[in-house]
């Protein structure tokens, strides 16, 4: 759905006149086939922690964001697209390695990666284009540290996750570069097999219960999943501060990790960057806010609307406010399919905003506000291009 | 206040453990585990937040 230009970090006009009237309403979607849209905050959990809401795509009635999310998840049938006990079969084998204490526990890891590009935007003058620059390569780096990527693949890894960092665009979900992404873990997972290191595929390897084709899918997920989305969080999230200069000083300014973490709750619920929905079929009846939705019928969880619905958060839900209690937000979705990586994410997150802005006090926008494009089409919201000076 | 966890249900999204540390922690496998079972009052709001930032609905709070 489009946005009003002069205010590209607020919903779409027409979600937001669709949750004014119902938490639940009947809409067309790109295909031609009508679907159900949750945008109530308490109707979303409810529909996400039901088990006749399903998640697998085979369904007849699934409703698909776009046609390249068809191609790529039909192709790639991994944790998101199926139902339990199968999912919770996927997700056990990896739980492990998204733990809390695994984020925490590589929260230096991480300083050092994004002070390290600091350093190189600050040694190379005094612009930068902070999605090229600083956003991606992060998220890159702390991907290939979870999945256990060598040093050596690195390059190859973040060459490709190049193109992947945006999610749903045509060359994103291209054929060639998933088949390339696809033969470098293949790679990974065979070196595995006789000499598992560290992460996920070694991990997967270690466990011995999955194919190589099932371990490879896993890892695609982690690297389509994962890396878009922290990325964009980098880019959009430093967009909205830049042009919100108050909230900025005080994550600036503040040098108490409980604020930073608070303000990264806070800019992922004001953001919500996995804009298109959480996508479901009703596997049977059932009555969300007293409207029945049957069998076979197609429902989208309308999460960053969930997040401005003024009834589950305190304030103006539509302002950013750092000091708000935001923790309960489904940025991260909700039910038993919420994001793997959240508490990575979270960790990188907190590791960025509170650096980056500490370091080079005098950032700003380097082109008018009104100059920079977004992309409205695909899976994450965000911008492709942030240039900032200092 | 006293904390049931349903283990089974539990998907490691690690919530429990941001939300309220000093009851929650989660095993070598991710899956969450209860520090204390029994909560006094003055502690009853992380432990609510807890339970109700579960993505699995897996933590009951009960009376003692």
């Amino acid at each position: 759905m489009d946005r009003t230009p002069q205010c590209p970090l607020d919903l779409p006009v027409e979600l937001r006149e669709l949750a004014e009237r119902s938490p639940v309403s009947r809409v067309r979607i790109w295909d031609g086939s009508t679907a159900w849209l949750i945008t109530g905050y308490a109707e979303a959990r409810a529909v996400l922690t039901d088990p006749r809401a399903s998640s697998d795509q085979r369904l007849p009635g699934y409703t698909f964001a776009a046609p390249q999310a068809k191609a790529f998840h039909t192709r790639n049938r991994s944790m998101p697209t199926v139902d339990d006990p199968e999912h919770a079969y996927l997700r056990r084998m990896v739980t492990a390695d998204f733990s809390h204490r695994k984020a925490e526990a590589l929260r230096p890891v991480f300083q050092r990666t994004v002070d390290e590009l600091v350093d190189a935007m600050l040694a190379a003058g005094n612009t930068a284009d902070l999605f090229a620059d600083l956003a991606v390569p992060m998220s890159s780096k702390a991907i290939c540290e979870v999945l256990g990527v060598h040093h050596s693949e690195g390059e190859r890894f973040a060459a490709l996750g190049r193109i992947m960092a945006v999610p749903g665009s045509p060359d994103a979900v291209h054929s060639r570069v998933v088949e390339d992404m696809r033969a470098l873990l293949g790679s990974l997972v065979r070196q595995a097999r006789t000499e598992p290191g560290d992460g996920v595929i070694g991990h997967l390897v270690r466990a011995g219960e999955l194919p190589d084709e099932e371990i490879i899918a896993t890892a695609l997920l982690v690297m389509a999943a994962g890396h878009g989305a922290t990325a964009h969080m980098t880019t959009l999230g430093t967009m909205a501060l830049l042009t919100h200069p108050d909230q900025l000083a005080l994550v600036r300014d503040s040098r108490d990790p409980a604020f930073i973490a608070n303000a990264v709750e806070e800019l992922l619920r004001y953001l919500s960057v996995a804009h298109l929905g959480r996508r479901r079929v009703a596997k049977e009846d059932l009555e969300v806010a007293g409207v029945l939705i049957r069998k076979g019928e197609g429902i989208i969880v309308a999460t960053d609307t969930a997040n401005h619905d003024p009834r589950a958060f305190d304030g103006d839900p539509d302002a950013l406010d750092l000091h708000r209690d935001a923790r309960h937000h489904l940025a991260f979705g909700f039910g038993v399919h919420q994001c793997l990586g959240q508490q990575l994410s979270r960790v990188l997150l907190q590791v960025v905003y509170g650096t980056l802005y500490r370091r080079i006090p005098t950032l700003e926008l380097a082109i008018p506000v009104d100059q920079i494009s977004y992309k409205l089409d695909l899976a994450i919201y965000g911008v492709n291009e942030l240039p900032v000076k200092w | 206040m006293r904390i049931h966890l349903d283990r089974d249900k539990c998907i490691g999204s690690g919530q429990c453990v941001l939300a309220a540390p000093e009851w929650f922690d989660q095993d070598e496998d991710g899956i969450a585990v209860v520090l204390v079972e029994s909560v006094p009052e003055k502690e009853w709001d992380e432990v609510n937040r807890a339970a109700y930032t579960c993505p699995a609905l897996a933590i009951s709070l009960g009376s003692e």
